[in-house]
Parts: structure tokens; sequence; C-alpha cells
């Protein structure tokens, strides 16, 4: 607060100027039924916003105040040599600030608490409708794409919504009180003043937009660095094993220096805008000086407005500068906008029906009565993330597909599953097997209603699965796969996951019986120990164990197992063996099998192939077919018995 | 995140052990500081000018001398815009060739480190040593430093220049600087826990969302949605308080600056505008005085935030300077040979190892594997038998005991020699960011593509690339093709076969494929087997018969040797792995009259 020259850059340093101008988003910068859309949000907190606008005008008005106040002691007191007014003017300055530091301190709570609120609250919105998203969603949408949108996004928004608006409205009407008072003291300096300002604008406008690229490459060699770093580091063993050093280190010198050019590029931009900026302020402050130096010569104006000029003028060039960034912030929110309302928008493939009711405790008779199953193009796009269309055929099928050699899913509509019907008995073990992208994954999808079926239907004790809540369907459900999920927590808030409310007996109990309690008390906080990021601390066969222990606690009545034991050696195989026979006693279960050597005692074994169900019978019976069946297993134990 | 440990008496040192790192650059790092004293040197004369112009210029109404200053004023900055570039040019050289030569050096020492240092350490740790903490001793010998010692000269140029005004004004207007100095600080300690804890809970936030996103499937399998929002909104509610807690700290504390920096100015007109009067002061040293604080305040202000990011780049020194004095446990000996061919004779003598000194993974370890013959490792996780392959390549060396090729002890001869004749292949399979050629090309960057193609071909996998988009040009990992395990797993066989080994090391399980690619993988690590010494991580009954020699582990030790049929009469474990695990495996139809056992075949 003072009548400093050429320091209007100052403030923000060239390091604040990249990151105000470099957000990385282009396009519209304005969107009427965007923007409406997030205004929404702040309905809530209009009385907030509105004293955070008053605060500001408050405190605007107080700043272009201090000026005038100078003008006044020079020209009424210091001049004519009178103390007391001197001493008045100097406490209304005193005041003047102390008021500034109250509305200002006031309106910045304020606006930064809405903005926090409202980023909460989206962020919370988010969340839920993501888990009212089915199944579908989650395998189409790249992880990390969502969390973006939840996180970045949103906060981008925030920054529109709780700053810029003020800040656009704030701004505005400093610049315009700037000219109005300096018009006001004299006409004819104002106006030779302004003449600086096209040359501002000219210049602010250049630097924003090389900037904005300077700064978007900068992130990129960034990015590089870290991906390649990472991949070395997690490639390590087999650069070591390979005896590649020299080569990796070569790769990496080459990222890391351009990452160096690239930050040295961008910062320079900056290191010509702000003494541009510098000289700018310079050159008003030498109009003034001169203009007006002659005139105060002259007597055509006092030293005062000379004095209060040579304020306003460094004054003048800040709103300038921030409302030139937030057409960058606007920019980016829109971008962001757009997404989280596409995000907000997708609506849930698979929803309870309006009224649907309660599952009634399951018996376990499962049944697909001609059920056919098909991707639909039109809700791949909903998703709302952009993505490579490659990535998306790819995507389009559920797990399975992730796995196919070769295989890739056409954009159209297309049928996985055709016309299958089954009859599981209550307590039944069905195994699904044949060639990955055949359509099992599929059939145990639509049977938890993970997706919903194109044609035909499936029933549970005779009940249509989509006539009940999902919830209360789920709950009677039970899910094993071979590379199982565990969430980071402790090993026993993993295998509470279904019912967080079991006691510890009865968790140790279930870990037991899942072959799980030997190896958990082994590890170095027994059940409290932690479980890492990726479960790296647990190999794959104690990972499975402790998912076959989740499913128990769960107790349901159905259970689906995606091949629990694919890639274990043999001593943790027969463990998990055990432990699911265990599990599966007296559950209606269906299994989907890549050894055969594990399902010979299923009660029927389905071969599924195409999306059809080409062989079902047992073992046995299947063998003595011939059919496909019976190549499949051939083929296997000739890999087994052969040298 | 981890928690910034405290700072360590080394600190200091790690601080001066950064500048150091500015000796290559010492040049450009001379002429930033000349530079900035040019600068503070103008930033200091400039408002006398301010002075003369509303002393002699308007009130001695000398027009020439008016305008001879505002040109000098204009001409002057720029002047100092011109040095502002070099220097800020200049200083980032310097620093980002810091950050360059640090990374750089960082990259090396990764490279150096053996298996026991990176099974200690975290990617995710690493990452953000050579990332933000790079980055924060970059900005301390870069721009931190030069505006600690900027800030201290132009206060001391400043209030020379005030001084010689009227001493007793400059007194009072700098009077509020050291309060400023210590609110500023004052207010970054405070602020920074707070900052640091909104930034983990917000890192806390996202991981909720990662593992929930991840687990969709088991979340909705298991009906916990309910749960998971209870989950997440707990820690979204958390956030907003923190935020909040800063936000407040913030309104209140960043404009309480701007009080503390406008008290001087309300001196200024005040006790300045009283010495006008008294004739003690002139006007045009009044707007000097003024012009001078306003040019005070915000290096001032600056210091709250460089003197916490030095306290924090000493951290972060400290930080990155362990890794780089790290030794790698594993190192060429100063008198090692390279290793000849080999034939493939591999001898363990009493082989001992224990993880990071305490935890004893293998005891006394002894046997012999000759050229060509196939050695069976099996037993539970955690046996023994990964650190045994571990060892061959001297990933690690033993604790006690030695182990030897062809005679050669492995501690005697050069990593590189050594690494280059043996091959690994396992489940796991890590691919580079890039094309499959360079992917096979791995081990042997030179191989031409007849070379490679012939590898692929025999690790079954010349089929599969050629349908690729852009067949051995195509791009595999996050930009590129997603491949399958089963895919991926045969580009690691061709890359292991391109390099023609001559001691192998594999296990022999397939990630989860279907019938037909597994009977393929199959097919190609019984091509890569041939003629070389092996080591294999068995999980089948083929493997286990056509062994030459199988070892059974159990918690480090080998409690049983021998071939399949020799252990099925003397092991009671291998007859119950073989009972409960192997045999039903054999129950195909008729697999040995398909294709006739190895051993069965020798006879």
């Amino acid at each position: 607060m003072s009548f400093s020259i050429g320091t209007s850059g100052a403030d923000m340093g060239p390091r604040g100027a990249l990151h105000r101008f470099g957000d990385q988003s282009e396009g519209r910068a304005f969107d009427r039924q965007i923007i409406t859309r997030l205004l929404a949000f702040l309905r809530p907190h209009w009385p907030r916003m509105l004293a955070a606008l008053v605060l500001m005008l408050i405190a605007s008005g107080l700043t272009l105040a201090t000026p005038y106040l100078v003008k006044v002691a020079i020209d009424q007191h210091i001049v004519r040599g009178e103390v007391d007014g001197l001493t008045t003017i100097a406490l209304l300055t005193a005041a003047t600030f102390v008021g500034i530091y109250l509305a200002s301190a006031g309106q910045r709570y304020l606006l930064a608490w809405v903005g926090q609120r409202v980023l909460a609250t989206l962020r919370g919105q988010l969340f839920r409708h993501l888990q009212a998203l089915s199944l579908g969603y989650h395998d189409r949408n790249i992880v990390g794409v969502t969390i973006s949108r939840v996180i970045n996004d949103v906060a981008v928004i925030n920054d529109l919504l709780s700053q810029g608006l003020i800040v656009l409205i704030g701004d505005t009407l400093v610049l315009v009180g700037i000219v109005v008072v300096m018009l006001s003291m004299s006409p004819g300096l104002a106006l030779l003043t302004f003449l600086v300002l096209p040359l501002m604008l000219l210049v602010t406008w250049l630097f924003a937009r090389r900037a904005r690229v300077a700064f978007r490459q900068t992130r990129a060699r960034v990015a590089a660095v870290v991906g390649d770093l990472a991949e070395d580091i997690s490639g390590m063993r087999v650069i070591q094993a390979f005896a590649q050093e020299g080569v990796s280190q070569e790769r990496f010198d080459r990222v890391n220096s351009a990452n160096r050019d690239a930050h040295i590029q961008a910062m320079s931009l900056s290191f010509i805008y702000l003494p541009t900026v510098e000289f700018l302020g310079m050159l008003a402050t030498g109009i003034v000086l001169w203009f007006g130096g002659q005139a105060v010569a002259a007597d055509e104006l006092t030293l005062g407005v000379l004095v209060a000029f040579m304020a306003y003028v460094t004054r003048f060039f800040q709103p300038i500068q921030e409302l030139s960034q937030l057409y960058t912030t606007m920019q980016a929110a829109m971008a962001g906008g757009e997404r989280v309302l596409q995000l907000l928008d997708t609506e849930p493939q698979v929803q309870d029906r309006p009224g649907a009711r309660e599952m009634p405790p399951i018996v376990g008779r499962v049944e697909l009565d001609h059920v056919s199953f098909a991707y639909d193009r039109a809700e791949h796009q909903s998703a709302g993330a952009p993505r490579a269309p490659e990535q998306n055929g790819n995507r389009a099928a559920p797990e399975d597909a992730q796995h196919t050699d070769g295989h890739r899913a056409t954009d159209h509509p297309y049928y996985v599953l055709h016309d299958v019907s089954l009859v599981i008995e209550p307590g039944q073990t069905v195994a699904l097997v044949g060639p990955t992208g055949a359509g099992k994954t599929t059939i145990v999808n639509l049977i938890a209603r993970f997706y919903e079926v194109s044609e035909g239907a499936v029933r549970i004790d005779g009940i249509d699965v989509r006539d009940v809540t999902q919830r209360s369907l789920r709950r009677q459900m039970g899910l094993v796969s071979q590379d199982p999920f565990l969430f980071s927590g402790t090993v026993a808030d993993n295998i509470r996951f279904g019912r967080p409310d079991a006691p510890d007996s009865a968790i140790e109990e279930v870990a037991r019986l899942a072959n799980a309690h030997q190896f958990i008390m082994d590890l170095p906080d027994g059940y409290a120990t932690e479980v890492l990021e990726g479960a790296v601390n647990l190999s794959i066969g104690q990972r499975q164990l402790i998912s076959i222990a989740r499913a128990m606690l769960a107790d349901p009545r159905i259970l689906i197992l995606d091949e629990a034991t694919a890639s274990v050696d043999s001593v943790t195989e027969a463990l998990i063996q055990d432990a699911l026979a265990r599990l599966l006693a007296g559950r209606t279960a269906i299994v989907i099998a890549h050894r055969l050597s594990t399902i010979r005692e299923a009660d029927l074994i389905c071969v599924v192939r195409g999306g059809r169900i080409v062989e079902r019978g047992t073992h046995e019976e299947l063998l003595r077919r011939g059919g496909v069946y019976r190549g499949l297993y051939e083929r296997q134990f000739v890999d087994d018995g052969a040298a | 995140m981890a928690s910034e440990p405290q700072r360590q008496p080394g600190t200091a040192h790690a601080l001066l052990r950064c500048f150091s790192y500015l000796r290559p650059y010492s040049r450009l790092t001379a002429g930033v500081y000349i530079t900035m004293l040019a600068i503070v040197g103008l930033t200091v004369v400039m408002p006398q000018f301010i002075r003369w112009i509303v002393d002699t210029g308007i009130g001695g109404r000398d027009t020439q001398l008016l305008g001879g200053s505002v040109a000098a004023l204009l001409g002057l900055t720029v002047l100092k815009g011109v040095l502002t570039f070099f220097q800020g040019r200049w200083a980032e050289t310097a620093s980002q060739g810091v950050a360059y030569d640090l990374r750089n050096a960082l990259h090396q020492q990764l490279l150096t480190l053996s298996f026991s240092y990176h099974d200690r350490s975290e990617t995710g740790q690493l990452l953000s040593r050579a990332l933000q903490d790079v980055e924060r001793i970059r900005f301390l010998t870069g721009r931190a430093f030069l505006r600690l010692v900027e800030a201290a000269v132009l206060l001391v140029g400043t209030a020379a220049a005030l001084v010689a005004m009227s001493p007793t004004l400059a007194l009072l207007a700098l009077g509020t600087m050291p309060l400023l100095a210590y609110r500023a600080l004052a207010f970054g300690r405070k602020f920074r826990p707070i900052s640091r804890a909104i930034q983990n809970q917000l890192a806390v936030l996202t991981t909720r969302l990662e593992q929930n996103l991840r687990g969709a499937r088991v979340v909705k399998a298991f009906a916990q949605e309910e749960a998971e929002i209870e989950r997440f909104d707990q820690a979204n509610e958390r956030w907003f308080t923190l935020s909040a807690t800063g936000a407040r700290l913030q309104a209140i504390n960043m404009p309480l600056l701007d009080l503390i920096a406008n008290i001087g100015t309300v001196f200024i007109i005040w006790y300045g505008g009283l010495l006008v009067i008294r004739g003690q002061l002139t006007v045009g040293e009044l707007v000097a005085f003024s012009t001078y604080m306003g040019q005070l305040v915000q290096p001032v202000r600056r210091l709250g935030m460089i003197i916490p990011a030095v306290a924090e780049a000493g951290a972060a020194a400290d930080r990155v300077f362990e890794i780089l004095d790290a030794t790698p446990e594993v190192r060429d000996a100063p008198d090692a040979v390279p290793l000849p061919p080999v034939r493939g004779h591999v001898r363990f003598e009493g082989v001992s190892f224990a993880y990071f000194g305490r935890h004893h993974v293998l005891r006394d370890i002894t046997f012999e594997a000759l050229p060509g013959q196939v050695i069976a490792l099996l037993g539970a996780t955690g046996s023994g038998k990964s650190t045994i392959i571990n060892l061959i390549p001297r990933f690690y060396d033993p604790t006690a005991g030695r182990i030897t090729i062809d005679g050669y002890d492995l501690r005697k001869v050069t990593l590189a020699s050594l690494r280059d004749q043996i091959s690994i292949v396992l489940q796991e399979t890590t691919l580079f960011a890039t094309t499959v050629r360079e992917n096979i090309a791995f081990g042997r960057p030179d191989a031409s593509q007849e070379e490679i193609e012939e590898a692929a071909r025999l690790a079954q996998a010349h089929d599969f690339i050629q349908e690729l988009p852009n067949g051995y040009d195509t791009e595999v990992g996050e930009r590129g093709v997603t491949l399958s395990g089963g895919q991926k797993q045969r580009i690691a066989i061709a890359r292991a076969l391109l390099k023609d080994p001559r001691i192998l090391i594999l296990d022999d399980a397939t990630a989860s494929v279907d019938t037909q690619t597994e009977h393929q993988i199959q097919l190609a690590l019984r091509e890569l087997m041939r003629g070389r010494t092996s080591f294999v991580i068995a999980q089948r009954l083929s493997t286990l018969r056509s062994a030459d020699l199988i070892l059974v582990l159990e918690r480090g030790r080998i409690v049983a040797r021998g071939t399949h049929s020799e252990l099925l009469r003397t092991s009671g474990l291998y007859a119950e792995i073989y009972a409960r695990q192997l045999r039903p495996q054999e129950e195909a139809p008729s697999p040995r009259r398909l294709v006739p056992d190895r051993q069965e075949a020798k006879r």
C-alpha cells in the first residue's frame, strides 16, 4: 500500500506468473449451459457469497481511497503547513488500512469456505453416483481418468466458482473506479496515461498465449521423466539381468535433458514478460511525471494529484493481469465442468426398478432362460471419458477380453452370448470352461446382475433378478477371483469387507476354515498387518486365501469363483483347493475354470464357445462323448505329461 | 506420503553439498549474483530520480532536469529489465542444470544398486526423491538463495538511502520491517503443517477413490456401496475441515502482512509530513521514502516463504544424498575378470543367505548342475526357491559359502560378463513401453530383424506379433497395445532366446491363459531349455519328470533331492505333494502314450 513505482509485477514472481497462465485446457471460455448448471452448486451458499461481494466492494473502495488521502495530505496540509489536519489524515489513513484488512480477511475466508464446501459436496455427489453406476461403466473407463474427474476437474471448477466470479466483478469495478477517479482528478493527464493500456493488453495477450503452450510443454516433459523413471524402477531387475544399464541411462538422459530445456524455455518467457510489464509501468509513471510535472510547475495541477496519479498507475495493471488469468481459469473450468457434468449425467445401466422388492433369502436355484447379451454402442459413449477407439473396443468386453490373444471387439453392438439356457439346482457346482472371450465371465456377470440381459431372463429361485433390488440380491452372493482385489487397510478389514460388523472371533474362525489363519499369524502384525498398495506384501496365493475367507464370512448363498488357482505353487494350491471345498459345501457355485484338473468334481460342466454352451455334462460324460471337452482335456495333459 | 523426518544434524552439511552441485555452473552463478548486485543498485538509485524530479524538476521548475530524469528513469528501467532477464535465465539454467545432474546421478545410482536395495525401497518413494526432493534442492540452489541474499542487500542499500535522507523517519519506517519478517515467518511455520495435512488428506481421499474404483467388482459383489460412501464421506469431511482451517489461517494472516507494511506508510504520511512542514524534509524526499518502502515490502514478505523452503530443501537433500551415498552390496571386485564363455557347470557350495543380514532364507545349500542339465526346484512359497535363482546371476551375494560357474567364483568375475550368459523368464513379465522389436532385442540391441523373428518364431510369438497393428513395430504398454499375460510371456521367452544364454532360469507356470495359449507357451519353454543348463521353479509334473535333479526345499534347506522316481520312494514330503497336487494332473486319458517321458526315453 504505497505509491511505489514499477513493482506491479513483483507480486507474482516468474513462477507464479507461469502457474497462473499455464493451465492445460484450451477451448471455449464460456458456455452458458455449463455455467448455469455449475452456478446451481453455489445456490445454497448465496448469503455468504453476497457477504463476500459486499466485503470485496468495501475493500476495493477503501483501496482506491488511500491515494486520494495522500493527495489531500499533500495539497491541503503538508504544502500549507497544517499539522492538525495532517494528523487527522494520518489517522484516517490508518483507519482505512484497518478497514481494508478486516474486509479482505472476511472476504477471503468466506470465499475459500464456500469454495471448499462446494468442492467437498461435489466430490461426495460424484462418489455416490459412481457407486450407483453399473459395472459396465467401471469396465469401460480407466480408473485414472475417473479419479482425475473427481479430484482435478472438480478443483478447477471450484477455482472459477469461488474465486473467479468475485475476481471478475471486483477487478472490473476497481478498474472502472480507478479510471473514474483519475478522470475526475485530471482528465487530460488521465487520458494521456491511458495510452499505455493498449500496450499492456497486447503484451499480456501475447505472453499468455505463449506461456500456455510453453507450460503445457513442461508438464509433458515432467510426465515423461516420471514415466521413464517409474518404468526403469519397476523394470530394474530386468535391466540388470540383461546388463542394459547403459542403454537405460542414455534414454533417461534424453528425457531428463528435454525436461531441463523445456523449463528454461518456459521460464525465459516470463523473464521477458515481467520486465516488460515493469517497463510499461514506468512508462506510465514517466508520462505522469513529464506531463504532470510540467503542469504542476505551471500551477495547472497540484503536487498531490501528481503523487496520487503515480499510485493509481501502479494499481492499474493488477486487475488487467488478473483478468487475463481469469480467462484461462474459465477455459479450464468449462472443460472440467463439462466432463464432470457428463459423468453425473451418465445413467447407470443397471438400476433398481421403481418398487423393486427385496430378494427373499435365497435357496439357490439359478436359471438362465434363453439369455442373450450384447454390448450396446450408445452406452459405451455415454461413459464420457475421451479415449482411443482402439482401447474402447478392447475394454468393451468384460474381463475375458483382456486376456484374449489378438482379439479386438468392434465398435458396433455385438452379441457375446446367444440364447443360453441353464438350470443350476440349489447346492450344485457348475463349471464353465472354454477359451478366453467365449462368454464365461459374461454369464456370471449376468447372474450377479452386473449387466442387464439383452434378451431372455435370469431367475434365482424363480424370481427374475430384475424384479429385486441389487443390494438384496448381491448381499447373498460371493465372489472369489484368481487375482483377488484387496483393499488397503488391515488383513482383518479385508476379511470383514462384506460384513463390517463381524467380531474378531468370527474373522479368525473363517480364516481358519480358509486355511489362512496360519500364514496370517506369521505376518508381522497378524490380523492387523496393513495390506500395502497392490497387496504387494502378500503372495497371490495368500491373497486368494484371504478372499476365500472374505467370501466365507459374507456367507453367501450363491458363489462365483473365477478360477481361484491359476498361478500358485503346488503346496499353496492344495491349501486353496481344500479351503474352496469347505466354502462350496452347501452353496450353489458357478466356477470359471482354466485348469481342468480342478473341476472334475463339478455337478455339471458347461463348455462355452462363441457365446454358446456347446457341451454340457459331468466330467465322465464329457470325456466319453469325445467332443470339445475331451480335446481340451487331452491337450492340457499332453503339456503336463510330455518333456 | 512419508512423514517428513526431523531435521538431522547432517542437514547443514547436506545444504552445503547441494551448492557444490553448482560448481559446473560457476560462471553462470557468478553472473547471476553480479547482475543481482547491479539490479539492487539500480533499485536503490531510481527513487532518487523521483526525488529530483519532484524537488528540482517540478519544485524548481527545471523542465530540462524533469525531462532528463524521466528519460533516465525509463533508460534505467530498460537496463534493469535486460539485467533481470539475464539473471533469471542464468539462474534458471544453472539450477535446472543442478536438477538435471542430480536426477541423472540418481538414475545411474539406482541402476547400480543391487536387488537387496530395491527390495527395501518403494517405487513411489524413489520417484518422490527424484522429482519433488530434487525440485526442492533446485529451488534452493536457484531462486531461493538468490532471493535471500537479494533481500539482505536490498535492505542494507535501502536503509543507507533512507538514513541519508532522514535518520529518524528511516527508523520509524524501517521499524515495521522486523515485525513484517517475523509475522511472515510465523505464518509460514504455522501454515506449513496444515498445508501438508491438507495435501495428505487429499492423497487419502484419492486413494479411497482409487481403491473403490479398482475394487468396483468386489464392492458390488458384496453390496458394500453404502459402507464405501460412508468411508469416503468421512475422508471428504475431514479434508473440508482441514481446508477450512487452512483458509481461515490464510485469510487472517495474508492481509495482516499488508496491514503491517502499511503502518510504515502511515508513519511516512504523518511524521514525514510533519518533517516537511518543519522544513526538515523535502516533498521529493517524502515521495522517495514511500517508493523505497514499496520496493522493500515484497522481498521481505517473501522471506516467509523462502526460509521454510530452505529448511525443507535441507531435509530433501538428506534424503537424496542417502540414495546417492548408498553402497551397492553387489559390485565388481577391483580385480574382477570377465567370465569367458561358459559351458554351464554350476556349483553351490555350502551357500547360506540372509536378507538384510537377519532373516535367514537359505541354509547350507550344496548341489551341482552339469552343463545342459535341468534342475527343478520344488517347495512352498517362502521355502527359498526364488532366492536360489536370484543368487546365480549374482543379484545377491551369499552370506556364506560360494557359487561357481565352470569353476569361476561368481564374486571374482564382472557382473556384465556373468549376466550376459544368463537369461531369466519368470511368470510375471516386465516389458518396456516401447516396440515389440525393442523388447525382444532388449538384451542385444544390435540383433538383426532375422534374428529377432527367428527368436519370436521359436517362442511361438511370431504369429500374434504379425497380427498386431504395426507388427514388430507396435508399441506396447500404456501408450500402445495392451498385451495379454500369455503374449507378454512369449515375448519374454523370445527376449531370452535371442540372448542365447548358456544358463537359463525360469518358472514353468503360465500366466492365467486358456488351454491353447498354455500349450504354446509350454512348447516355447521347452524350446528355450534345449541344450542349456536350466533352473526351473517347477509347478508341473512334466517338468519334474524330465528334470535331471529335483531339489525339494523347506524353510531354506534342501530336504530331499533326486529324480522324480527316486523321490517318490525316498521323500515323504515329495510323495505327499505328488499325491495331493501332481497326481491329479496325471489322470489324463493317456498322456504318456502320446509323448514319451524323457527319462523313460533315455532308458
